[in-house]
């Protein structure tokens, strides 16, 4: 299936290893060049108040202290969503959160700049602080953003897709539950670091751990006032990403801003303390989700709610909302399906896109709720999963296009390898099985801002040696972006990937790629290297179907020669084919990009869930679980995920196996907690993440659906399987104790909780009681696809 | 505050600093020596990702005061290759994929080194009991185990 390949479908490892485990990669905080000053951020100490007074001016006198600012030499501000450009590098005359940078100083070392901080005098008139989702929603409390009492919502939504009281109707069971997913935090190894340097010339370059240089590129022409042909943004090898570096950030402005005062290099790198206040991580979200089923688990009408604690800021948190309530359809044939969001402000960090961007939350419910019907009508969870399965090349009831689609085989396989149906059921008290499924986009189909022009775009030039340099802005965060660049190229012109100069993510040398998130490089980036790549190639192989007198049609590259099919001795080799093609046509310079089709539904709110191709995950966890402790210790993970085609399979494992321990950490250990503003442990010791411990095998499954328009057939890998691994580790832990948690992380007190609950004769369950009175604004209704197949 | 002239030796070569008391072991490998192959995740000692030898034992440099590194052998990831050439562990870890973004795995090489000069044939639970001190949040830590077994095993001959 899928073509006969040299380079594509074969694992090798990525082109960067060598210099990886040498020490040789050089990360942002690596970066020292001569004269470079060192920058600090002054963090608020209240969680809401008014800045009534900032004196810098003992800081300034402190000897090695080159320039401090605050927030009103930054006054312009930005966010990275369009629609909501609320933040400032500094802030300006209130804070929202204990952490939210206050002022930035850059002096000739760290221990000085860490003594100026301590020298400059802040005054503050507190506000109420807004830490919870009630306070937020409540109508008597100070506005985040704004003036006055009242309620601090950030946006809500309300869509209906068919008829949901129809639905709710022929239903012959219905059930409704809460379920609340706290939030997390990424903790990338690496803290987000970035060094400015503004020259003699009046340029400014940044080096910045950041995942999406274009929109940082942007963002700095805007805050800065700088053209952006002045400004380079160059993204250094990234010590880590998930999604916590994908907004423009303070300590990227303030850098900037103290380079530009005083000429010389300034270096930002973030404490781990920092790290959590900058945040953007998983949203809290409080759900309530009711369905309809058939007698045979049918799936009549879904009515979904959810309510997200966004913190102080935007980000991307109107994005965020949509997505709780978009892909619930791209898994199952929803007939009739309406969704309810709201996001509030808080004063805490700012939440964000994390591994699966809004989607993990409704996973969560979703397959949860699902196991419970599954029990209340008699069917095992894989029926009544098979029974409601999206289709391939198919339409859901919010205008999704499905394209290639192998969730049923995902389903049947993983079921298969973990012995699923001997298990369920039937494993000795405390260990237990669990099963979950999800699907994510690969790419999301719209640009963060409006425009016209290609997503992705990749230049390739060929060097009279036959030397192959590809430029393109992805950024690779350790998911193999670069590598898979340079594995669609190899495969076009016959080479290897280790043949190959890779330039990426430099805004001066480099055409846009959009970034990495949304899993989109492979599926964009992939696409439009393949374009220029089958650019050079025809235009080589044509210059030596010259020289040979030969048919172009019977010549292909391989093996680093331009042969005559079927012989591989035949031909010329690929320096001297290079020649060729330039003598006779010119530069060998060719370029590609890629835009998605338009695949918006015809509704307010249709941006955001559409992408070119969905990959499918579907997930099997054991436990053993303590019931004396509360503790759950996971035995082993199956995961089986199309990856319509696995470009590289030893990176595609790698990012299924990254995204199950992602995901074991946020089922059982992680959170991002509050005591009233303050954070709870702004710490590795005491933000728990699973160590080698506690990591179980994993047995990978890769099911290869070949999607039409993907690159070679291929689908993403870095997000997808993160999502039924939760709810997964959830549904086991019901296998083997009887208990429901309908919150994570399932921490051991909550499991001894439900079980107590069990003891006393109730439904043994832990979990919200649920949800706040909130009046959503009126419904937009919308027609389904007429290609939409109901169950 | 006081400055010492500390000989410190770092991968086989021995350099001459002036070392103010309370500067780690991390601070002056990355900023002194310009040995950034050592990194820094969290500086309190919970990340792993500062591990060095010192005397051949893993250390967390940014928990160890420089002046202690005195008189001892400290070896970074700089000082894994012999004469150009990866050590087993280099190897194994890029084959398998046990690095993605990378960060952590200088720590982790130096870390899983130290296991196997003294125990060259690990079980996957001592593998994996010697690396709990070192924090992934790429790989998920299969990789790295099956890495260090193919390590061992090649070393093994």
């Amino acid at each position: 299936m899928g073509g006969d390949y040299a380079v594509v479908g074969r694992s090798y490892p990525r082109v960067d290893a060598m210099d990886q485990v040498t020490g040789q990669t050089q990360y942002a905080d690596d970066l020292r060049p001569p004269g470079t000053l060192f920058g600090r951020h002054l963090l608020s100490t209240q969680a809401h108040a008014l800045i009534t007074d900032i004196d810098t001016s003992r800081a300034a006198a402190l000897p090695g202290v080159k320039a401090i600012i605050t927030g009103a030499d930054l006054p312009i501000a930005y966010g990275i969503l369009p629609v909501s450009q609320d933040e400032h590098a500094l802030a300006v005359d209130r804070v929202r959160y204990v952490g939210e940078p206050v002022a930035a100083v850059a002096a000739i070392d760290a221990e000085t700049a860490e003594q100026a901080l301590e020298l400059i005098d802040v005054g503050y008139k507190p506000l109420d602080e807004v830490v919870t989702l009630d306070q937020a929603l409540a109508d008597d409390q100070s506005l985040i953003h704004g003036e006055g009492p009242g309620q601090n919502v950030h946006r809500s939504a309300a869509l209906e897709f068919g008829d949901l009281d129809e639905g709710m109707a022929v239903a012959d069971h219905i059930r409704e539950d809460v379920f609340f997913f706290r939030g997390n935090n990424h903790a990338a190894l690496e803290t987000h670091a970035a060094l400015a340097s503004f020259g003699a010339d009046q340029k400014l370059t940044l080096w910045s751990s950041t995942q999406v240089p274009h929109y940082v590129h942007r963002t700095l022409e805007k805050v800065l006032e700088l053209p952006a042909g002045r400004i380079r943004v160059i993204a250094t090898p990234s010590g880590g990403g998930f999604g916590g570096k994908t907004d423009p950030f303070s300590h990227e402005l303030s850098a900037a801003k103290l380079s530009m005062l005083t000429g010389r290099p300034v270096k930002i790198t973030l404490t781990r303390e920092e790290v959590f206040y900058a945040h953007r991580g998983r949203h809290p979200v409080l759900m309530w989700i009711k369905t309809g089923f058939e007698r045979d688990g049918r799936i009549t009408a879904m009515h979904f709610k959810s309510f997200l604690d966004g913190g102080a800021y935007s980000s991307y948190g109107i994005a965020t909302l949509y997505y709780t309530g978009a892909l619930q359809t791209t898994t199952y044939r929803i007939p009739n399906y309406r969704f309810e969001g709201v996001r509030v402000f808080t004063n805490k960090p700012a939440c964000g896109p994390k591994r699966g961007h809004g989607t993990p939350q409704p996973r969560f419910a979703l397959e949860c709720q699902l196991d419970k019907a599954a029990e209340d009508l008699g069917l095992d969870p894989i029926s009544i999963r098979l029974r409601n399965a999206v289709q391939p090349f198919s339409k859901t009831v919010n205008h999704l296009r499905i394209t290639s689609c192998a969730l049923s085989e995902c389903i049947e396989e993983v079921a298969e390898a973990s012995g699923f149906a001997d298990k369920h059921g039937r494993l000795p008290e405390g260990s237990g099985i669990g099963l979950a499924v999800g699907a994510y986009m690969s790419g999301a189909g719209l640009p963060i801002y409006f425009n016209d022009m290609p997503q992705s775009e990749v230049q390739i030039k060929v060097d009279r040696g036959g030397g192959v340099t590809v430029y393109s802005m992805a950024v690779d965060v350790g998911q193999g972006s670069t590598s898979m660049l340079a594995t669609v190229v190899a495969e076009s012109l016959g080479l290897e990937p280790g043949d190959l100069a890779m330039v990426t993510a430099d805004t001066d040398l480099t055409p846009v790629d959009l970034g990495s998130y949304s899993s989109r490089v492979t599926f964009m980036a992939g696409n439009a290297a393949l374009e220029a790549a089958e650019k050079i190639r025809s235009r080589v192989v044509g210059a030596v179907a010259d020289e040979l007198e030969a048919d172009p049609a019977d010549l292909s590259p391989a093996a680093g020669r331009i042969t005559v099919d079927g012989d591989p001795e035949s031909g010329v080799a690929w320096p001297e084919a290079v020649r060729l093609a330039i003598a006779a046509t010119g530069p060998l310079i060719e370029s590609g990009s890629y835009r998605a089709p338009d695949l918006a539904g015809p509704y307010r709110g249709a941006g955001v869930g559409p992408s070119p191709a969905y990959s499918y995950s579907a997930c099997v966890v054991q436990v053993g679980c303590d019931a004396e402790t509360g503790t759950v210790e996971v035995e082993r993970v199956w995961l089986a995920h199309d990856i319509g085609k696995a470009l590289n399979p030893l990176l595609v494992e790698g990012q299924v196996e990254g995204s199950v321990y992602m995901g074991l950490g946020e089922a059982l250990l992680e959170e991002q907690a509050f005591r009233g503003g303050l954070h709870r442990g702004p710490s590795l010791l005491d933000y728990k993440i699973p160590t080698a411990l506690e990591m179980p095998p994993v047995e990978t499954i890769l099911i290869e659906s070949i999607d039409p328009e993907g690159p070679f057939g291929a689908k993403e890998a870095g997000q997808g399987p993160l999502l039924p691994v939760i709810p997964a580790v959830v549904n086991a832990v019901h296998d083997a104790l009887g208990i429901r948690i309908d919150e994570v992380p399932m921490t051991p007190d909550k499991v001894i909780s439900a079980l107590r609950d069990a003891a006393r004769g109730g439904e043994g369950r832990f979990g919200p009681a649920g949800i706040p009175d909130f009046e959503f604004p009126e419904i937009i209704r919308v027609e389904p696809p007429e290609e939409f197949v109901a169950p | 505050m006081t400055d010492h002239v500390l000989a410190l030796q770092v991968n086989g070569e021995t350099h001459r600093l002036l070392v103010t008391d309370h500067r780690t072991l991390l601070q002056v490998l990355r900023e002194d020596l310009r040995l950034t192959g050592t990194k820094h995740g969290c500086d309190l000692g919970e990340c792993g990702a500062c591990t060095v030898l010192l005397d051949g034992r893993p250390v967390l440099s940014c928990l160890t005061l420089a002046r202690r590194a005195e008189g001892r052998s400290v070896t970074t990831v700089e000082g894994l290759a012999e004469n150009g050439r990866p050590h087993e562990l280099q190897t194994a870890f890029a084959e398998l994929g046990a690095a993605q973004c990378g960060y952590c795995t200088p720590a982790m090489l130096l870390t899983a080194r130290a296991l196997l000069d003294e125990t060259p044939d690990p079980t996957p639970d001592e593998i994996n009991h010697a690396l709990a001190g070192n924090l992934c949040r790429c790989t998920g830590y299969n990789k790295i185990l099956d890495a260090v077994q193919l390590a061992a095993s090649r070393s093994q001959g």
